[in-house]
């Protein structure tokens, strides 16, 4: 029997051409750094490739939440074709259709003009590492078990 | 390839979000593309890259190649090789910083104004790079 999970991978898409991939990096820095810190650890996805046995076998040891900037789904499709499944495939543009909140229109120096939409989509992502520990816990599961 | 095309130099960055390098990267790479060679120096996500997603990796098959990595893990680098292509000028942004000393990054979510400052500096020395390859020359 492993040890109780205690980390959930964050898997960023961090789409550098996207306003919404750097949405995406602003909200995965904050909730690791500010909102679930100790709770959370961040997976760079392009280390699934570039990375080794280490990287790509994390999501099948641990929960993983995707969180994605567009419909091309990359950091979702990544995970699950190099790692695991993850436990929740979050979209920011869906997340902000929800809340009514625009899209950020720039690529970078973001700043009030963007913070509601980094604020919603950090929420979102620290409610869904909340409900992933609860479940985990819930159902007994344990890191070699995922 | 029409020549439009052709005259692109694709800019690809780090992903990556735990480290300064890796914001340096990104900065660099969007005062290439928005400020120093707007419609020459291009970009695309790196992560399309992962999925083989057929717009990006047609892009990069296409064009010369920079890549700006973050650390040596070379994520960015790497992920243009897997597609077997070998890319341009592959370079990490520690080298502009051990070039500038004076000018420290520091930040992750968002560089400090040294930072911001390397960016602008390091975008202004790799013109000429994207010049001779938006030319046909080699680096």
């Amino acid at each position: 029997m492993g040890l109780p999970v205690a980390k959930v991978g964050i898997v960023p898409c961090s789409g550098e051409a996207l306003p919404a991939g750097t949405v995406c990096r602003l909200a995965c820095r904050r909730v690791l750094d500010k909102l679930r810190p100790g709770q959370t650890v961040a997976i760079c996805l392009p280390l699934f490739i570039a990375g080794g046995a280490e990287e790509r076998g994390f999501a099948a040891r641990h929960p993983t939440i995707t969180v994605d900037g567009c419909e091309k789904r990359c950091a979702a499709k990544a995970t699950e074709m190099f790692s695991g499944k993850p436990v929740q495939a979050l979209l920011i543009p869906a997340i902000l259709e929800k809340h009514g909140i625009p899209r950020p229109t720039r690529l970078r120096g973001f700043g009030v003009e963007e913070e509601e939409a980094v604020q919603a989509v950090a929420d979102e992502i620290a409610h869904a590492v909340d409900e992933t520990l609860i479940q985990t816990q819930d159902q007994g599961k344990h890191y070699d078990e995922l | 390839m029409d020549e439009a095309a052709a005259k692109q130099v694709m800019v690809l960055a780090c992903s990556g979000i735990g480290k300064t390098w890796g914001a340096l990267a990104r900065e660099t790479a969007y005062e290439l593309v928005e400020r120093v060679r707007p419609g020459v120096a291009t970009t695309t996500c790196l992560p399309l890259l992962v999925i083989n997603d057929p717009e990006a990796k047609r892009l990069v098959m296409e064009h010369p190649v920079i890549t700006l990595d973050g650390c040596p893990k070379a994520c960015a680098r790497k992920s243009v090789e897997a597609l077997g292509k070998k890319v341009d000028q592959p370079l990490e942004t520690i080298q502009f910083y051990t070039a500038h000393k004076e000018l420290k990054p520091e930040g992750i979510a968002q560089l400090n104004e040294a930072g911001l400052k390397l960016a602008r500096v390091a975008a202004d020395e790799l013109a000429a790079t994207v010049d001779r390859l938006a030319a046909g020359e080699q680096t």
